[in-house]
């Protein structure tokens, strides 16, 4: 809006002023209000807040400098050599107080947030500072209060009242400069100035996605989140981070009455205060009626039926409930019992990349040394796995070069097969300023979605050419000799190979089977190659594929040619999933890979391992979560069926491809322990069912997509006899004779971290269960006590055994299953900004189920068109092995041919449809890609006991 | 103006407009503005010391076209500096010894102005400001559509003085001939100009007095709301499109050829009461004829009156005027022998700004005039700071009583003026102190003595 205050970049030097008679000093470029703060000068503020763009807009820090007509805003005004400035001079503060009784003259009697509880000061940080410096209205202007608009409540969440308004636009920078989703704005003029959502449409029904920012950012209370309006008291505020998406914002959370009352974005790493729906307003699933509180058994004569619908609120015909030594008996006896009957292949676990790093830990340790097979895995499978088997091949690491958030020191962002303003929304925040700055955002994604709207090229390629697009890029690169030839000497193996494997792959014979014009894949990469700098980010569009490896493979490649990686604003970054898949893979919660990703097969590991835990270990890797399904139905006589499994906060029953087969091989184990905060769908064909902790409930660390290690702590009392994960696996080893000693609160959370950290030591040797508690997070690798973490790595060298980046050449691999006449649309599978992963959780939340209550299969106008249906008419959807009736959604942005369906909803679930192929290195299935048929009509099924979905 | 009160029919105006003569616009079906006859001789220096505007009615006048100008050496100047026939550094010698200064209302002195834009780093744009939002101003219009080549040729010399690369020019929307006589004429240049032009843009106002601020403008031109900037920066240095940018009034562009050609000393011979120079004073209100009249800098009020505007209106006598249009203040009667100009008004809590002077008769109340004015601010203030858009609002609603609360004017009044962002707000108070100073007897502050 305004431009910058300041022609002068910072810099070091230092300025001498005068302040209030004192001698002060600045650097260049810092604001009078900063050096103000630093001298514990108190100004009042109220358009000025920490981290945004000051406006100065309020007038309320004017502030007097000797020898200028008006007063300054201190907030905009850089301290200048030799200046005299005054804030508490009669005329300054004639004018701080004058603004203060001029907006409190318009505020209404009962206003939206007391400070401190106290209804008397009822206006936020405007009572605050009036209190502060004894302002009060008089009655003459008092009697003038302007003409108040009505309330807007039309949003689940949040409640606009703006006869509190005082026009200050901190909710239009936090919509607009800060999150980038311009919905917010101001409008008309004069005292009839108003913000507005859209073009002045009600909250509810505008373009706005609830990130929050705006409510965090109002200082009045106009804009209140609704579970806080009026005091604003809580029994406790608890620093934690959130348990959603990989982003790994930290938070706060508000606590009243052992129940989250509403959650304030804290200044984190990788979010700076930011949040998004799910952060913010997605916590009250942790109080949902359905919450398991009590053991329980499966009822003697109930059959496990793969078919039942499963009812969460109402369990009492198919299970009883137990004590907690009962059911812990009975749990780990079922699973003692099957391992020495069957032999040490027939268990395996799914631990969960939702829990904490010290309970992934603990869990793969328990199969490692309790079951004695490595057949330990979890939801890492379904997302990146091809993506770590291409990077452990390429660069000698699996986890991401730069952190999200270097996009800031990018000229060019290449985005393939991410949707990252629904998916990883704080990240793509950055996105979006660094657009704002000026950096070329490439999107790459068989889908147009909403970061195209700030996309410099936008290429809708074919789905399934990942790999025939990519490699017209390479191509280009070294056709036109754009190739980084320095880099690619020093620090590139088996270039020529990739050389001469993409000679073939001119952009011209590329253009008529990935769809992309030849010219505008040659200008997006010589963009890349000529850029300063260009950095990756890609997710499950480019990993959930039968060539996922391959996608995965063509981007190292990229990178490598062009050079952009090892350095700032560059790289590779796999936007990871849930909160703790990196965590959870780090911990070895993976089949093939003990923690910090030591082989189980490298004789030197194995010995290390066998040597820590003092237990002898299986040498060969275990089976993934396909193929622990299939071995599960796989017949008596092989001696690795898998016959009785422990699954710890996973949903395969939802998330796994080709559901009827996987719900048949769940319902089809011997003894099946499922241990879960509700009873999900995977829960209602166990055993025994162990109720369990919600993140809040729980101390822990989680790493989020950046690589870095976040301390997540206990906020909520657990509900009924509900116990910690970390408890219930270490009385689930001591069941199955494992001598475990883990001292300590929160179930020893501490010494299990203590624990891992030594078996890491290779990563976060340098971060200290104390370390954590003071910095709440640290980036790894992180080796000593004083190391910072290293945000960016491979400046040097890439950890493989010749220091050079392996490049692997890739040719096209179709898909397992292409389109056909009889099915002849394409299934792209999921997920959507309000719904986590398979749904347990937000669609418990009120607010995310407020806002998108029901399944929808996406499809492009014309296709809905031409089949002669309307928005919102029911569809079947039809694979070769399953189907689902579903409201069908117009969304422009999917390619023509396509159907893009959710996977959070049961009542439609998506992974009936899906198929199991797999990649062969990844093992990842084919989740974007299946053939389909498109019917109009159709029931939809009802929904399974929880969500409302009702639209 | 002179041709005042006017409505507008679709983009046609009536003058002197009356229930009647609206009905008939409306119904013979006339949307736009009349084109203008062309090949006028307009000579704005024949002027001087005169009147500019001739027959009350013409809603069209004849124009000075690009062959009629051209045709009376115009754009030879231009064409010599542009060929650098012309020393750049004369030409900036000669505004100064002028004395030039904007006419938009600030006075910043001309030559100075150029000379600090051209010494930022390029590229370097121009904003020229014909908003003309001022009530009670309307020489800019009254020039451009008389003579819109004078004022091109100004600013293509100054575009090659200061070095810029493109003039971005700023028209008040509600302005539709000029919008059409200007596009004509700015076509009819690109195609025939011996010379190179810079690259020029006219661009419609947003319909807001505030857009004639001139950072305000330059948001807008980017295409933004029309919200002054904070400063500073200032314009000079980070502009349009964050860029160095002279902003100038229509005006001050207009008399750079004739001052050039005929050097500064026949600009600042002009004069009265040892203050230099010509102003274009847009005069209105209870005078026997008003409008522009092209006076000697420090005329006052009453010689304006009497000398140029034929003596009050008939069966006024005169009253209070404001100097300077809405934010200028308003003096008694009794202080029309003040001179007139930049500077001199200070002292009385006045300015002359864009000389436009409204001239009140012993029917008339200033306060009526003050209140008026505040409403104007309350509805233009562009609501941006809260001086201004709470202060504004809350003046105009308390100076409706008919006892002024005083204490509380006052009060809103020194947070508008120290503490507004832009001059709206600063300003603003004018009319109130002017009433509190010399018509309390209207506000109940004092007795009325008869």
């Amino acid at each position: 809006m305004n431009a910058p205050a300041s022609l002068a970049p910072l810099q070091g030097a230092a300025i001498e002023f005068t302040l209030d008679g004192r001698a002060v000093g600045a650097v260049v470029g810092e604001t009078l209000l900063d050096v103000a703060r630093r001298e514990g000068v108190a100004i009042p503020t109220l358009c000025f807040k920490d981290g945004y763009r000051p406006d100065g807009n309020c007038r309320a820090c004017v502030v007097e400098i000797d020898g200028e007509r008006t007063l300054a805003p201190s907030c905009c005004r850089a301290a200048a050599p030799g200046m005299k400035v005054q804030s508490a001079s009669a005329r300054a503060l004639k004018s701080q107080r004058m603004v203060l009784e001029m907006l409190l003259s318009d505020m209404p009697d009962a206003g939206h947030k007391w400070v401190d509880g106290d209804p008397r000061l009822p206006h936020g940080e405007l009572s605050q500072w009036a209190a502060r410096i004894g302002v009060s209205v008089r009655p003459g202007l008092r009697s003038l209060r302007r003409a108040q608009p009505a309330p807007d409540v039309s949003h689940p969440a949040m409640a606009v009242n703006l006869d509190a308004c005082i026009q200050c636009t901190r909710c239009v920078r936090a919509c607009r400069e800060e999150q980038v989703n311009d919905v917010i704005g101001y409008a008309r003029r004069g005292a009839s100035s108003e913000i507005v959502f859209d073009l002045g449409d009600a909250m509810g029904e505008s373009t706005c996605v609830a990130c929050g920012e705006c409510v965090q950012a109002c200082p009045t209370g106009a804009l209140m989140p609704k579970t806080s309006l009026g005091t604003q008291v809580v029994d406790r505020k608890v620093d934690s981070v959130c348990p959603f998406c990989g982003v790994g914002c930290l938070l706060t959370y508000n606590v009243r009455d052992n129940a989250i009352i509403s959650v304030d974005g804290r200044d984190g790493p990788a979010n700076h205060s930011r949040l998004c729906v799910k952060g913010r307003f997605g916590f009250d699933y942790a109080s949902h009626p359905q919450r398991l509180t009590r053991p329980l058994i499966r009822k003697a004569g109930v059959a496990k039926d793969q078919d039942a619908v499963p009812n969460p609120a109402d369990w009492s015909e198919v299970f009883r409930e137990a004590t907690w030594d009962e059911a812990l008996d009975f749990a780990g006896g079922g699973l003692s019992a099957l391992r020495d009957a069957h032999g040490l292949k027939a268990l395996a676990g799914f631990g969960s990349a939702k829990g904490s790093n010290e309970e992934a830990y603990l869990f793969q340790k328990l199969v490692r040394t309790g079951f004695g097979s490595n057949n330990v895995d979890h939801c890492t499978r379904l997302c990146h796995a091809s993506s770590v088997a291409a990077l452990l091949e390429g660069v000698g690491s699996g986890a991401v070069s730069n952190p999200v958030s270097d996009v800031e020191h990018a000229d060019v962002i290449f985005v393939i097969g991410s949707n990252p303003t629904q998916n990883h929304p704080v990240a793509a925040t950055w996105m979006k300023n660094a657009a704002r700055r000026g950096a070329k955002i490439v999107l790459a994604d068989p889908r147009r979605t909403e970061l195209a709207t700030h996309a410099w090229r936008t290429l809708q390629f074919n789905a399934d050419t990942d790999v025939a697009m990519l490699n017209a890029l390479i191509h280009t690169v070294i056709d036109e000799g754009l190739a980084d030839a320095d880099f690619v000497s020093r620090r590139v193996g088996n270039y020529e190979a990739l050389k001469d494997n993409v000679r073939g792959y001119s952009p011209e014979a590329m253009a008529p089977i990935c769809g992309i014009r030849a010219e505008t894949l040659r200008e997006v990469a010589r963009a890349f190659a000529t850029a300063r700098s260009a950095m990756v980010l890609w997710g499950m569009g480019i990993s959930q594929h039968v060539h996922g490896t391959d996608n995965a493979r063509c981007l190292i490649a990229l990178v490598s040619v062009t050079g952009q990686i090892g350095k700032p604003g560059s790289g590779l970054h796999p936007l990871r999933g849930q909160n703790n898949v990196q965590g959870a893979s780090d911990a070895g919660l993976i089949p093939m890979m003990f923690p910090n990703y030591q082989r189980v097969d490298d004789a030197g590991a194995h010995a290390w391992f066998e040597d820590f835990w003092q237990t002898p270990l299986d040498p060969d890797p275990g089976y993934t979560v396909v193929e622990i399904m299939h071995k599960a139905l796989a017949p008596d006589s092989d001696p690795h069926k898998v016959r009785g499994m422990y699954i710890m906060g996973e949903n395969p029953a939802m998330s796994d491809p080709d559901l009827n087969h996987a719900r048949r091989a769940l319902a089809s184990m011997q003894h099946l322990v499922v241990q879960d905060i509700f009873m999900t769908e995977t829960a209602w064909l166990a055993d025994v069912v162990l109720p369990a902790s919600a993140w809040p409930e729980k101390s822990g660390t989680v790493s989020n997509t950046d690589r870095m290690v976040q301390l997540g702590r206990r906020a909520l009392d657990m509900p009924g006899d509900a116990r910690l994960d970390l408890w219930i696996i270490q009385e689930i080893a001591r069941r199955m004779g494992l001598d475990w000693h883990y001292e300590g609160e929160d179930a020893g959370v501490a010494a299990v971290y203590e624990e891992m950290r030594q078996a890491m030591h290779g990563a976060i040797a340098g971060i200290t269960w104390e370390r954590l508690q003071r910095e709440s997070s640290v980036t790894y690798p992180c080796l000593s006590a004083d190391d910072p973490g290293q945000p960016i790595v491979f400046v040097d060298a890439f950890p493989t055994d010749d220091g050079r980046v392996r490049l692997v050449p890739a040719d096209i691999i179709s898909a397992n299953e292409r389109p056909d006449v009889e099915y002849p649309f394409v299934l792209i599978t999921g997920r959507q900004l309000e719904h986590w992963h398979t749904g347990s959780m937000t669609r418990r939340a009120s607010v995310l189920d407020a806002l998108e209550p029901m399944a929808t299969a996406s499809m492009h106008g014309a296709d809905i068109a031409a089949m002669g249906l309307q928005p919102g008419d029911v569809v079947t959807l039809r694979s070769r092995r399953g189907e689902v009736a579903l409201h069908v959604r117009r969304d422009d942005g999917t390619p023509r041919g396509a159907v893009f369906v959710p996977f959070a909803y049961y009542e439609a679930a998506a992974n009936l449809m899906t198929n199991a192929a797999l990649d062969p290195f990844g093992k990842i299935p084919e989740f974007k890609y299946c053939a389909v048929q498109v019917q109009a009509g159709g029931t939809p099924r009802p929904v399974a006991g929880y969500g409302s979905g009702v639209g | 103006c002179e041709q005042a009160p006017v409505a507008v029919v679709h983009q046609c105006p009536v003058v002197h407009a009356d229930a009647a003569g609206v009905q008939a616009a409306v119904e013979c079906g006339t949307k736009v503005h009349p084109p203008a006859a062309e090949g006028a001789a307009f000579d704005p220096a024949s002027h001087a010391q005169g009147e500019v505007t001739g027959s009350h009615d013409a809603i069209a006048p004849a124009c000075t076209d690009y062959a009629s100008y051209c045709a009376r050496g115009g754009y030879a100047l231009a064409a010599a500096v542009i060929a650098g026939r012309r020393d750049s550094d004369a030409v900036l010698s000669t505004l100064d010894d002028s004395g030039l200064r904007g006419l938009g209302g600030a006075g910043f002195p001309a030559g100075r102005k150029w000379r600090i834009v051209r010494e930022q780093p390029a590229p370097r744009l121009m904003a020229v400001n014909i908003d003309e939002g001022e009530p009670g101003t309307f020489k800019d219009r009254t020039y451009l559509e008389r003579d819109p080549h004078r004022f091109l040729e100004g600013m293509l010399i100054a575009a090659t003085v200061v070095g810029i690369d493109a003039c971005y020019i700023y028209l008040r929307d509600e302005y539709h001939g000029c919008r059409a006589l200007l596009t004509a004429e700015i076509d009819k240049l690109r195609r025939a100009a011996p010379f190179r032009l810079p690259h020029i843009e006219l661009r419609r106002g947003a319909g807001a007095y505030i857009c004639g601020e001139e950072s305000a403008m330059i948001e807008s031109i980017e295409g933004k709301r029309g919200e002054p900037r904070l400063r500073p920066p200032y314009i000079a240095q980070v502009g349009l499109f964050g860029r160095p940018t002279l902003e100038q009034n229509f005006e001050t562009l207009y008399w750079v050829r004739d001052i050039v050609e005929r050097g500064a000393a026949w600009f600042s011979g002009f004069g009265r009461h040892g203050r230099k120079g010509l102003r274009s004073f847009s005069v209105s209100g209870r005078v026997a004829r008003p409008g522009v009249k092209l006076a000697p800098a420090g005329i006052t009020l009453r010689e304006l009156v009497d000398e140029y505007c034929g003596g009050m209106a008939e069966g006024h006598a005169l009253y209070a005027y404001l100097p300077g249009g809405a934010s200028g203040g308003i003096l008694p009667a009794s202080m029309a022998d003040i001179p007139l100009d930049f500077d001199t008004l200070q002292p009385h809590g006045c300015f002359i700004g864009s000389a436009a002077v409204i001239v009140l008769g012993d029917r008339d109340r200033a306060r009526d005039a003050a209140s008026n004015m505040m409403r104007f601010f309350a509805d233009e203030s562009c609501g941006q700071c809260t001086p201004c858009r709470v202060g504004t609002e809350k003046a105009a609603l308390l100076m409706q009583a008919p006892r002024w609360d005083q204490a509380t004017l006052e009060d809103l009044s020194d947070v508008m003026i120290d503490a507004s962002i832009c001059g709206l707000g600063q300003a603003a108070p004018n009319p109130i102190h002017s009433v509190l100073r010399h018509f309390a007897h209207e506000i109940g502050t004092v007795e009325l003595t008869s």
